[in-house]
């Protein structure tokens, strides 16, 4: 259900009383809503949902979660599988 | 595309997989609720990844299968109107009514428009006065904040011609209705990631806690997924039903507040009829009082239509998790996507069109 | 389980559902394939073409063999980044008789305009068919103009007609792929599709991917030059290479397996496709061509083709396979796989 993809933020303007901003998606450029998220920053991203920022996307997050990943399976090498499972 | 290719990692997808077989020594059967996590898990082929006793049930979350035929009727009514502009999101064009679709209107002369943002078709009505300009207003909670946006801007800015035809539906009443059918087979769920983008976390845990189910919150990339399934299965495992946050960089749990706000103001809840499953009490949004003369089922005057499902169609109960596409006797045959018996089979979302799309071919060996 | 008929999966009575023409078919996809096999063939009887249609018809004709081939163009927008209509209307026949190993001689141009429409715009037009045909080392010969009631718009449609010459020894046609031939294609997909997408009413976004509409002759000469035994050459327009292979595949009786991470899909098509919802594989492609040739002549026909301007990024996508016939298969990045399915009518983005 929810098509909807992270852009970054390149110019915020009011048209219309409307606050909306110029999102780049990766050399896509597209005009989006961003009164859902009206504290957002030039250079910040946003989760983009039929013209609509609907979300910030935390950076930090981003990178911690694929952090993450990249760690998994580090421990059990390490230690054995804690669970027993058979492979 | 950043934060975006980074979660489609084929090292790290392996790496996850790997994992989750690690972890898994029962079968458990979870529930993705939304057809876009549908979609991503067959056009990848996730489900061929995980180990053999993890079933992943495919749930009703595709907002095109489950609109009422009878709102889908409605449309057909309106948009087949002279003078009217209907604008529709892509997804709508295809889904059948009782004996046609959004195509064969355009066909016969409707001027059917797609557009990708609701506030397109409020351009096109401030653009085209003299018209009627209609938008088909479907969609989970995602999608909801977006059209009420649209609407308070038609009444701020006095664009009388402009009206919404909404069924919105809600997850958290749907799980309530799958978990508490008789047959139910669901033990946790991969909550819709957007959904919650937009309406926090907070409607969750008493459902896990009720129905003893695990809920984690996931994402939409091959990564995203594996780790939504991966940490389900560790709860699982270990006897626990809480709800997790699998998408934190899109979800926070206090939701959008001023998204929230919005909707509280444009929506109230309704029982709402979902197509194939039946009518699930307070599931849906339609428009508040305040903005009921937007509403375009009570300005055009579409009360009165028949209504008739299809007797072989069995997308209820793919909907509900209770069937597999290709257990039902219709597919393939009487029902593919180039004739849709059902909704399920229509929506690119949809179980029946993902299966026959992407369809199982377990004896082929790529080398 | 019920058991799954791989054979049979559209309706045996395809056209029963619309009594009226529908845009899907005018999509490139199954829709349109229907229309012709279920309406047209049955009508035209023993005066129709006998054989499988591929891009063009190649037959006997004083001695030698020409290549015959027409197709409309009605792309709305008229001009779009990297080219119009003109453009294309010159291109994509003169590719369409470059599918069969011709070498293009001439042209015919048809034109259907709406009244209303700027006179300027169609000079517009002119000036690219002209350019593209010089370019192209074709002729625009002959011709024809009407002007029909201002409808939806203003707007230009255009049909050519190409004449080429078949070498003695060239057997191109879509009937021709075996298992174990390889599957090549000359460049990037989904660029021309996503071009034009970008300016429609509705869906307007901004990118710097511009069409790829390009005459493919040279290349093909160049590919048939170093002695390959070329079995097939298709142009992936409308419908996408995912249209094109379904049809190659359903006419040789072979299955396709394509490995998903050696699509050249490029960041802007790959982005676009993420925004709106659609698959690469079936976006509209229009100075690209697919190629099927024996296994053991792949290098020097890739060779050849990266070192022709239109061929730079060429690339090996797929194998032949006696398994699964008339169906394509993609071994996805994650090593599952997947369905590569024949389009059915209009591509349409999508919020879910």
């Amino acid at each position: 259900m929810c098509l909807a993809v992270p852009g970054r933020v390149l110019s915020i303007s009011e048209v219309d009383g409307t606050l909306m901003a110029q999102v780049d998606f990766g050399g896509i450029r597209k005009d989006v809503c961003l009164e859902y998220v009206p504290d957002v920053a030039s250079g910040e991203y946003v989760i983009v949902h039929v013209g609509f920022a609907i979300q910030r996307l935390d950076e930090a997050s981003a990178i911690e979660t694929l952090a993450n990943f990249e760690r998994l399976g580090i421990l059990d090498q390490e230690f054995g599988d804690q669970t027993g499972a058979e492979r | 595309m950043k934060y975006l290719d980074e979660f489609s990692d084929p090292e790290l997808a392996r790496k996850l997989v790997d994992q989750i077989h690690a972890v898994t020594t029962r079968p458990w059967a979870m529930m993705e609720v939304c057809g876009g996590q549908t979609h991503s898990i067959i056009r990848h082929g996730i489900d061929q990844l995980l180990p053999a006793g993890v079933e992943m049930i495919h749930g009703p979350g595709c907002p095109v299968c489950v609109t009422p035929l009878e709102i889908i009727d409605k449309a057909l009514a309106i948009a087949a109107r002279p003078g009217v502009i209907f604008c529709s999101f892509g997804d709508m064009l295809r889904v059948p009514g009782s004996s046609r679709d959004l195509f064969a209107v355009k066909s016969a002369g409707g001027d059917v428009r797609v557009v990708y943002s609701p506030l397109d078709a409020l351009k096109i009505a401030r653009e085209n006065p003299d018209r009627q300009v209609v938008f088909f207003g479907i969609g989970f909670e995602t999608t909801a904040p977006a059209n009420a946006m649209t609407v308070y801007q038609a009444r701020r800015f006095g664009v009388a011609n402009f009206s919404l035809l909404v069924s919105h539906v809600l997850v958290p009443p749907a799980i309530a209705a799958i978990m508490e059918s008789p047959r139910c087979r669901v033990q946790a769920f991969l909550a819709a990631g957007h959904v919650c983008s937009v309406m926090g976390t907070a409607e969750y845990p008493p459902l896990a806690e009720k129905y003893g189910v695990p809920i984690v919150v996931t994402g939409f990339e091959p990564l995203d997924i594996l780790e939504g399934i991966r940490q389900t299965v560790v709860q699982l495992e270990s006897g626990r039903h809480e709800l997790q946050n699998a998408y934190p960089r899109a979800v926070r749990a206090e939701g959008n507040l001023a998204a929230m706000a919005m909707l509280r103001d444009v929506f109230e809840v309704t029982d709402r009829t979902w197509r194939g499953i039946g009518m699930i009490p307070r599931s849906g949004w339609r428009l508040s009082e305040r903005y009921r003369d937007f509403d375009a089922e009570l300005r055009f005057d579409v009360a009165d239509l028949h209504t008739e499902e299809s007797a072989l169609c069995r997308s209820g109960e793919v909907l509900q998790g209770l069937l597999k596409p290709n257990e039902c006797a219709a597919f393939g045959k009487q029902c593919t996507p180039r004739n849709p018996l059902g909704a399920t089979m229509v929506s690119s979302e949809g179980a029946c069109a993902a299966y026959y799309a992407y369809r199982r071919l377990d004896l082929v060996q790529i080398s | 389980m019920t058991d799954l008929d791989f054979e049979n999966w559209t309706c045996p009575v395809p056209l029963r559902d619309t009594p009226t023409v529908v845009m899907g078919h005018g999509g490139g996809g199954a829709m349109s394939g229907e229309l012709v096999e279920h309406l047209f063939l049955p009508g035209f009887g023993a005066a129709g073409a006998t054989t499988d249609l591929g891009d063009c018809a190649v037959l006997p004709a004083g001695g030698g063999r020409i290549a015959f081939s027409t197709d409309s163009y009605v792309v709305k927008p008229m001009f779009f980044p990297g080219g119009s209509i003109g453009d294309l209307a010159v291109n994509g026949t003169v590719n369409d008789l470059a599918m069969g190993g011709a070498t293009p001689l001439y042209l015919s141009a048809a034109f259907i305009l709406q009244e209303g429409t700027a006179l300027a715009d169609i000079a517009r037009i002119a000036e690219a068919m002209g350019a593209a045909a010089r370019a192209a080392g074709v002729r625009l010969v002959t011709g024809d103009t009407k002007v029909v009631d201002n409808g939806s718009g203003d707007g230009v449609y255009i049909t050519t007609s190409g004449i080429g010459l078949v070498a003695d020894g060239v057997d191109i046609g879509p009937r021709r792929a075996v298992a174990g031939d390889t599957v090549l294609i000359s460049g990037d997909i989904g660029v021309h599709g996503v071009a034009v997408m970008s300016c429609r009413e509705g869906l307007e976004f901004g990118t710097a991917v511009s069409s790829d509409t390009a005459p493919l002759h040279g290349l093909v000469a160049a590919m048939l030059a170093t002695g390959a035994d070329v079995h097939v050459l298709r142009d992936p327009t409308r419908g996408g290479v995912a249209a094109s292979l379904n049809e190659i595949a359903r006419s040789s009786g072979i299955g396709v397996d394509l490995v998903e991470r050696d699509l050249p899909i490029p960041p802007g098509v790959a982005d676009a496709c993420s925004l709106l919802g659609l698959d690469p594989l079936q976006v509209a492609n229009e100075g690209k061509l697919l190629a099927f040739v024996p296994a053991e002549q792949a290098g020097e026909v890739l060779a050849a083709m990266r070192a022709h301007p239109y061929g730079a990024g060429a690339r090996r996508i797929g194998t032949c396979v006696s398994e699964h016939p008339g169906m394509v298969v993609a071994r996805t990045a994650l090593g599952g796989t997947r369905v590569v399915t024949m389009p059915i009518g209009e591509q349409l983005p999508r919020i879910c």
